[in-house]
């Protein structure tokens, strides 16, 4: 089974975590302000990359903590995990 | 080893094999199902043949070799019934219009309910179903039990059967004899079947289509319609599109050769395992998404492990079948789980996606209507209420009910 680095307890079995998708989606900050268009931008898409893509991780039956990875969507490996607030590391 | 002298000759080729044109007047993206129907559909009934269609890999060796065939339109939506009772439809006259045996088998399907909750929402699909003018029955678990001898129906287990939906004139059809048939069939109606081209890039000119790029050169196009299942985003982004589809593993598995034991199809939401026995004996198995994004065309092992024993509960008979094959295919999953067929912001680029896990029942009807769309810039009423803009206009048509799971 694939193993996820938590940041905070380490590596882990995949079944022990939730996916939570694209990471790095603010909520608008003025949400009336936004036209119909961008209201479904924000809801509705979200980019679907084939290949590197941040994304959020919950580690739901260990620390039941948040945090941020980017992963390869085409062989699935891990290329770095880090904590909400943190920016997105540089992978290559 | 003795030379072989009577050896066969090779049968006939069911298509030609030719090299891209410089110019179409509609290029298809993608020769899985989607695509193949549409094609045929273009050239049989708008008379459009000056139609190529591009794979990148070989024909139907994406989504369309790794569904598990099931077909129904017990979908709860005017709108679901719509697109998908029009498939059934043509389904149900598709051997004699493609003059190839397709194996449809129209053996039922059972969708099991396990809650008081799924009885609720079942009895009220049933009625649905019903005002819509398709067979639908409700039945308790003893016409479980009759209808399907092997589930077990006792109130002992986990999750236990308190009933299912039932749809006769569903079942199952031969995938790969369905890309055959549509793909024939559109050749012999003069249409390109262009395997190894990947599409690298569409072309566009004042907002309109003009062509697209390929690992086999450029193509001309007047219209470009994008059938590519889980590729979709990508390609879409090529013409500057962006798509609100997330592209996730679906896995299925396939035990060894059995002797007739299943006669119907199974299909439960609850427990996330939906099962048939093809033809040839196997039983067919398909399971829920991997939850992660993902194109790897495989998925993580719990999700196979926990459909087993979904499996063995419900059959206890399957406990000593041995699995042969697992694999999985990448599906478009949409918002609100259904797909979205039409037009786009460019001009001449057509939209066939977010089937999700569910797109091989559809084939027939969704050729036909993609289609039209195509033939005449215009949705067809079917597959009028499935735009891209619903989802800017909040008019979403909601299956998760009926295909969230098991599509």
């Amino acid at each position: 089974m694939q193993l996820i680095p938590c940041p905070w307890c380490g590596p882990r079995e995949e079944v022990e975590f939730h996916y939570g998708g694209q990471a790095h989606v603010d909520y608008p900050a003025e949400p009336a302000a936004l036209s119909d268009e961008e209201w479904a931008k924000f809801v509705f898409f979200r980019d679907n990359p084939r290949g590197p893509f941040a994304e959020r991780w919950s580690h739901a039956a260990g620390c039941r903590r948040w945090f941020n990875a980017v992963r390869d969507t085409r062989s699935y490996e891990l290329l770095a995990v880090y904590r909400p607030g943190q920016e997105r590391p540089v992978t290559t | 080893m003795p030379a072989q002298t009577n050896l066969p000759d090779h049968p006939s080729f069911l298509w030609r094999n030719p090299d891209p044109a410089k110019s179409y007047d509609v290029v298809v993206v993608g020769g899985g199902g989607h695509g193949l129907a549409t094609a045929y559909y273009l050239a049989a009934v708008h008379g459009i043949t000056n139609v190529a269609v591009l794979e990148k890999g070989w024909l139907a060796g994406g989504n369309m070799a790794r569904n598990t065939t099931i077909i129904r339109s017990n979908y709860l939506w005017d709108e679901s019934s719509g697109i998908y009772e029009h498939a059934l439809k043509l389904w149900e006259g598709l051997e004699a219009e493609l003059d190839y045996p397709i194996l449809f088998d129209q053996r039922g399907v059972l969708n099991l309910a396990h809650s008081l909750q799924d009885v609720r929402d079942s009895v009220r699909r049933v009625n649905a179903n019903r005002l819509n003018g398709i067979d639908a029955e409700w039945l308790d678990a003893d016409a479980v039990k009759e209808v399907c001898p092997i589930v077990n129906v006792s109130p002992e287990v986990r999750y236990p059967v308190l009933g299912a939906t039932y749809q006769p004139r569903a079942g199952i059809a031969k995938h790969d004899y369905v890309a055959w048939g549509y793909a024939s069939a559109a050749d012999r109606l003069g249409v390109d079947l262009i395997q190894n081209c990947e599409v690298t890039g569409i072309e566009t000119t004042d907002g309109r289509v003009t062509g697209v790029n390929t690992t086999r050169g450029r193509i001309a196009a007047g219209r470009v319609a994008l059938a590519a299942s889980g590729h979709s985003s990508e390609l879409a982004a090529m013409a500057g599109v962006e798509l609100p589809v997330q592209s996730h593993p679906l896995q299925a598995l396939v035990s060894e050769l059995l002797e007739p034991v299943h006669p119907t199809v199974v299909m439960s939401n609850a427990v996330h395992v939906y099962v048939s026995q093809a033809h040839k004996g196997e039983l067919v198995m398909g399971a829920g998404i991997d939850n992660y994004n993902g194109y790897g065309q495989r998925g993580s092992f719990h999700i196979i492990e926990r459909q087993m024993s979904a499996a063995m509960e419900l059959f206890p008979i399957f406990a000593r079948a041995h699995l042969l094959r697992t694999w999985a295919g990448i599906v478009d999953v949409s918002p609100d789980a259904s797909p979205i067929i039409g037009l786009t912001p460019v001009d001449g680029l057509y939209l066939n996606c977010g089937w999700g896990t569910g797109g091989f029942k559809a084939t027939p009807g969704v050729g036909d209507c993609f289609a039209h769309t195509i033939a005449n810039d215009k949705p067809h009423p079917y597959n009028e209420p499935f735009t891209l803009e619903r989802f800017t206009t909040g008019a979403l048509v909601d299956e998760h009910g009926a295909a969230a799971v098991a599509h």
